[in-house]
């Protein structure tokens, strides 16, 4: 029965901490299940979660697997996928970072 | 010795006739000084694609514009692209493969699953049945799913360049299917930007996937049909709904209601609807004036024309003003976009040949409305003229619900006055509405503050500011989606797609 449940989730690590989550569970879903509503922080420095929930506002990206601008709402969860929200990266933008154009 | 004839013919109107013909072109335009530079690429521009979309359309008759099953079929069959893996999407390929077993038809989508947003599925999945049957058939007939995969140009006729984890390859098609759905138009209002304001469609879509909203304060406002079924699921998820405001007057509601007993399957969810609806604080012409919090979203306040204002404490403001048409690739594809609808005719057929187009970009007509375009479309595609001829009736019928769906929900003016002047209206450069107010032109307005030119690329201010100031969404330009440079060229430099020639710009 143990087996059984660990095949139908995934484990994660959300800002360090280890999460489990169940399979298909895209990364804004489990990031906002874990208590987290500021994922991202805006130009003016203000945060911001998720807005259009499909792709299209770019308001829910987030550092996956040390990539920066991530959409978590398309993502799903993969076995040890390193999540990091509201980095610092985002908003200050290190130079030669892989922020999308 | 004598230039020869073609200059100086080129040349006569510019000695004949009246002295300053410039002027007498385009004086009104040019009337208001201060804008006088500015506005003079407008012009150009505008020439110039209209120029290149004449050419995409003559290149387009003469590279597809071939009745189906003539040249063709002889040896492999068409080569069907379907854009979209919504309803319309789903039963476009699904017709087209099943009318015609030589066809290759293949079904981009750039969400990890198909379905779309009202089929969506995900880590708690729903009973949809007709979805199952649906994406069942897709695979017994051998339809190809590129998933996810998003189209990123559309560089000549017949090619498409497809961006997905592998890089960017092209497609070539015979027949294309437009079927890019919708997208929820937001409005700013004071405090939109705090983290737990969201929208309807998107809490839909999170709580498919698995968002927990147990025992969570929910206030669902806006505009539409889509509220109520927002406001079913999350209440069958155990979330609270404390209130439910939709901006329409009661009166157009019910015009609306009524109309959804005419149809059987509407009527149905109509009932449906009605049902979850009990105990819920519905509360018509009314709209959430701001949102207020510390960090995040804590309370919203909801105002009506007589400017009575309620405070309503809650954990979650799902708010969406209406859905709009996605028709971006069509415009790219120099289809004809007007009132930012794409003009199809009773086949679905766009004016460009070889492009279709189905479902909500035609119109927001909803799912039966898809379903039965994405029929007619795959059909048409295959050149089943008599097939797409009977279901006519039916389509005339759909389309009179498209009519009265825009009419009973539409946006009530005061809606114009919500945001202030510190008000962010383009979340991703954080321009404020104090900063847009003053253009009046759309280019004019994004090359000064960069409103639009961040990574959503105005999609989101876009429905916004069409709304605010009658903006006219700009024809896209390739990419189309933020793509990373590692996707243009994987391997280096060595391998050149038709997209690396157009360098993203930021």
């Amino acid at each position: 029965m143990g087996d059984a449940r660990a095949q139908n989730t995934v484990r994660i690590s959300i800002d360090g901490r280890p999460v489990t989550v169940a399979v298909g569970t895209t990364v804004a879903v489990a990031v906002w299940n874990h208590g987290i509503r500021r994922f991202r922080v805006g130009v003016a420095g203000a945060g911001r979660g998720p807005l259009c929930g499909m792709g299209i506002c770019y308001e829910c990206r987030l550092t996956i697997d040390g990539q920066p601008g991530r959409r978590s709402c398309l993502l799903p969860c993969v076995q040890g996928m390193c999540i990091e929200t509201a980095t610092e990266s985002e908003c200050t933008e290190p130079a030669g970072g892989t922020r999308d154009v | 010795m004598s230039e020869p004839d073609l200059d100086r013919s080129e040349q006569q109107p510019r000695g004949s006739g009246r002295p300053s013909d410039p002027s007498t072109e385009s004086g009104d335009c040019l009337s208001g000084t201060a804008y006088e530079s500015a506005e003079l690429p407008t012009h150009q521009q505008l020439a110039t694609t209209n120029q290149r979309r004449r050419e995409f359309r003559s290149d387009a008759r003469r590279a597809l514009g071939r009745p189906a099953g003539e040249r063709f079929k002889t040896k492999s069959g068409l080569n069907i692209v379907v854009v979209g893996g919504g309803p319309a999407g789903v039963a476009a390929a699904v017709t087209a493969a099943s009318a015609d077993p030589t066809a290759r038809v293949t079904l981009i989508d750039d969400n990890p699953a198909l379905g779309g947003q009202i089929w969506r599925q995900g880590a708690a999945p729903e009973p949809a049945v007709g979805a199952r049957k649906w994406l069942r058939r897709l695979d017994q007939l051998g339809v190809e799913r590129r998933c996810p995969a998003t189209v990123i140009d559309t560089p000549s006729p017949g090619r498409l360049v497809v961006a997905d984890a592998e890089g960017t390859s092209e497609l070539a098609y015979h027949r294309l299917i437009v079927a890019t759905g919708a997208t929820e138009r937001f409005l700013p209002f004071p405090g939109w930007t705090l983290p737990g304001v969201l929208g309807a469609g998107a809490l839909q879509a999170l709580v498919k996937g698995g968002l927990d909203v147990r025992g969570l304060r929910i206030v669902i406002a806006g505009t539409g049909p889509l509220l109520l079924a927002v406001t079913d699921l999350v209440r069958r998820r155990g979330g609270r709904v404390v209130a439910l405001a939709e901006q329409a007057d009661f009166s157009s509601v019910m015009t609306f209601g009524r109309s959804m007993w005419r149809s059987p399957s509407k009527g149905l969810q109509a009932l449906g609807f009605a049902q979850s609806l009990w105990n819920v604080p519905y509360r018509f012409a009314t709209w959430p004036a701001r949102a207020e919090g510390e960090g995040q979203l804590e309370r919203v306040v909801l105002v009506n024309p007589l400017g009575e204002a309620n405070v309503v404490e809650c954990d979650l403001l799902a708010c969406g003003f209406g859905l709009r048409p996605n028709v971006a690739l069509a415009q790219a594809l120099s289809c004809d976009v007007v009132d930012g609808r794409v003009v199809v005719d009773d086949r679905q057929q766009t004016i460009v040949d070889g492009v279709y187009c189905a479902g909500e970009p035609t119109g927001i007509g909803g799912l039966d409305n898809a379903l039965l375009q994405g029929r007619i479309a795959g059909l048409a595609a295959v050149g089943r003229s008599e097939e797409v001829r009977s279901l006519s009736r039916r389509r005339r019928r759909e389309q009179r619900f498209v009519a009265v769906l825009e009419k009973a929900f539409r946006l009530r003016s005061e809606l114009r006055s919500l945001p202030e002047t510190d008000t962010i209206v383009c979340r991703c450069e954080d321009v404020t509405w104090g900063r847009v107010r003053e253009f009046d032109d759309v280019r004019d307005c994004k090359l000064k503050t960069r409103c639009g030119m961040g990574p959503c690329q105005g999609r989101v201010c876009g429905g916004a500011l069409e709304f605010l100031k009658g903006f006219r969404p700009e024809t896209p330009r390739p990419p189309f989606f933020p793509v990373t440079l590692n996707t243009l060229a994987p391997t280096g430099a060595s391998e050149r797609t038709p997209a690396s020639e157009d360098a993203p710009e930021e």
